[in-house]
């Protein structure tokens, strides 16, 4: 029983080469087992060594301007001193919350009626505090996309008269690069988003604007697409108990089409991802992007090695993003509900 | 004695591109109360559309529906449907797909603890309690057309519509489902309309068999009464002659008068047994 469950979970969860793993531990059929886990494993393995071992012999043929192309050795290696980085970072500043704790107690042991003043730190932001603003970024823009994708989508969906009037409008946004759309949607911030003490900063509303503009699309296409494609019989149904018309939507048009919404909203964040990178560089967003372009900008021999570190990164956090969106859509499936 | 159900010269077009496609024309039929009603004939004749009309889903073009003294002019609960391919909402268990429907039919009626035995009651009618936290995707077909009939009967309908519940199901499975249906019905005396392909089953389970000439612009062609005392025992009446008379007589109808047009003219798109009226009106 344990057993079946946790194989039930690792195949949802997309672990499903770590099922074999399972069957071994119960010692059931264990070659079948060791040769599915040689498949899994062994040759993802194979792959990335062979990966490895091309990229190590190609990067040191070419010299650069900022010297050799870094190999996979010196990636590694940077992106463990921009973690070290990061430590020595926080460590100066939880020193320096500890020295204005220790100098203001101080302070009021003299004169308990004096005015302590507590400063925030303002040290640089890490790779780690980038990869974070990123994420922040992204995810702003993909609920703000999805806000309003899905509602549009299902107006499309339930409507082929709106789906008709509005279809070249989707059909011509859809491929603009969001580099075309950074411009405006920076000019557009800096006239209507003005505060005395903005909540955001003004990068970040940009860059997150631009993801939302680019990612929005796939989201609303496959909502409209799912709600059109509802098996008419059981929207019928829903007239002969006599739901009314929101509820109809909310009860039954909703629910039916969640597989197809969900589909979307994994194509959107994988998208916004993307997009994410370019506008950051170009918008100063404090992210991955802007650690990119201020790397390459700033030109050292460590630059390139560092560069590749955070095209690594994000490709990793694109993946987890990807693998976490895909074991939701498995969940509310209505196929396998059973788990 | 004023009928039950009484349909009185519908006619139905379906509007195409190459104008008006006329499904129905000049169907009249009345119904008593109790009775058990099938509808049969070849894919296209409009059987399913006569359904429709009945439930409210469809408007008639001309003539109308009649039931208890009203007219029927869009669809409700009283003359709840039983759909082919059993809709069942994939993301509700059995359960809760006959709860949605008590809940919005009996609003006000019924406290919630009624609702719940009342939910109860029906699945246990159909003989599926063991089944009442099973998502549609666990059961099989017989099962889920089960739970199709209980959330139909769970409505307390006036007239039970069916649209060839057991058509998509094994012979087996259909027998089985047929002699539930029979024991549901000699307990409940639903009025039942239901549309059918099967001879057998059309005699077994109805008082009376409605059979339609072929479209377009289908009608009723003639009218069967089964005199056959109830209860009904499938094997004794395997070689009961009255039985196979009756058996006949329909056959005789549907073969030699009215010939199935898809094998006549075998190039018209509409050869599907599936859905009747609606590849025909889109195949016009």
């Amino acid at each position: 029983m344990f057993k079946q469950k946790t194989i039930g979970f690792l195949e949802v969860a997309g672990f499903r080469w770590m099922v074999p793993v399972v069957r071994l531990a119960y010692w059931e059929e264990p070659i079948e087992q060791a040769r599915q886990l040689s498949n899994l494993i062994l040759l993802p393995f194979a792959a990335i060594v062979l990966f490895l071992m091309l990229w190590a012999a190609g990067a040191s043929q070419v010299d650069t301007s900022l010297g050799e192309l870094p190999g996979p050795s010196a990636v590694l290696a940077a992106g463990k001193s921009l973690y070290a980085e990061h430590k020595e970072e926080r460590a100066k500043e939880v020193a320096f919350y500890q020295r204005q704790e220790v100098r203001n107690a101080k302070k009021l042991e003299r004169n308990p009626d004096a005015t302590v003043k507590w400063r925030n730190y303002t040290g640089n932001a890490t790779f780690i505090d980038q990869i974070f603003t990123s994420l922040k970024t992204v995810f702003t823009g993909f609920i703000l996309a999805s806000v309003i994708a899905i509602p549009v989508g299902i107006a499309c969906g339930l409507s082929p008269q709106l789906n008709t009037a509005v279809s070249p409008i989707i059909q011509i946004l859809k491929p603009v690069s969001p580099l075309a759309w950074l411009p405006i949607v920076t000019m557009i911030v800096s006239a209507v988003y003005v505060a005395d003490d903005p909540l955001f900063a003004k990068s970040f509303v940009t860059s997150a604007v631009t993801v939302t503009l680019c990612c929005m699309w796939p989201t609303l296409i496959n909502t409209a697409v799912g709600v059109a494609n509802i098996d008419k019989d059981l929207l019928n149904v829903g007239r002969v108990i006599r739901l009314g018309w929101f509820t109809r939507v909310r009860k039954i048009a909703i629910p039916a089409a969640l597989p197809m919404i969900f589909t979307g909203l994994r194509i959107s964040l994988g998208i916004g991802w993307m997009v994410l990178i370019a506008a950051e560089m170009l918008a100063q967003n404090p992210g991955l992007g802007k650690f990119v372009w201020d790397e390459f900008q700033n030109g050292s021999s460590q630059s390139l090695a560092r560069i590749m570190a955070a095209v690594v990164t994000i490709g990793f956090i694109g993946f987890v993003l990807d693998w976490l969106m895909l074991t939701v859509q498995k969940l509310i499936s209505h196929d396998d509900s059973a788990a | 004695m004023t009928p039950y159900v009484d349909l009185s010269q519908l006619s139905m077009e379906f509007p195409t591109p190459k104008g008006p496609f006329k499904a129905l024309d000049q169907v009249s039929l009345k119904i008593q109360k109790g009775e058990f009603i099938s509808l049969i004939g070849h894919s296209g004749c409009g059987k399913s559309t006569v359904l429709n009309i009945i439930a409210g889903l469809y408007q008639a073009t001309e003539g109308g529906v009649i039931l208890e003294g009203k007219e029927v002019t869009e669809p409700g609960p009283e003359r709840a449907v039983v759909f082919q391919n059993h809709s069942l909402f994939p993301w509700l268990t059995a359960y809760e797909n006959i709860e949605i429907a008590v809940k919005q039919v009996f609003k006000g009626q019924k406290s919630k603890a009624e609702m719940r035995s009342w939910v109860e009651h029906n699945l246990e009618l159909v003989h599926m309690s063991h089944a009442a936290n099973k998502y549609p995707s666990e059961l099989s077909g017989g099962m889920k057309q089960r739970i199709g009939i209980a959330r139909a009967l769970a409505m307390e309908p006036k007239v039970l519509l069916m649209d060839e519940p057991f058509g998509a199901l094994d012979a087996l499975t259909r027998a089985h489902l047929q002699d539930s249906l029979m024991e549901i019905q000699s307990e409940l005396n639903n009025t039942v309309v239901m549309i059918t392909h099967d001879v057998d089953e059309a005699v077994l389970l109805s008082d009376r068999i409605v059979m339609m000439t072929n479209g377009p612009a289908a009608t009723i062609g003639e009218i069967l009464e089964i005199e056959l005392p109830r209860p009904r025992e499938r094997l004794a009446l395997a070689s009961d002659s009255q039985y196979n008379a009756y058996r006949a007589d329909v056959l005789r109808f549907l073969h030699q008068k009215h010939s199935n047009p898809a094998s006549r003219s075998r190039s018209s798109s509409s050869d599907n047994p599936g859905k009747d009226d609606d590849s025909i009106s889109r195949a016009a």
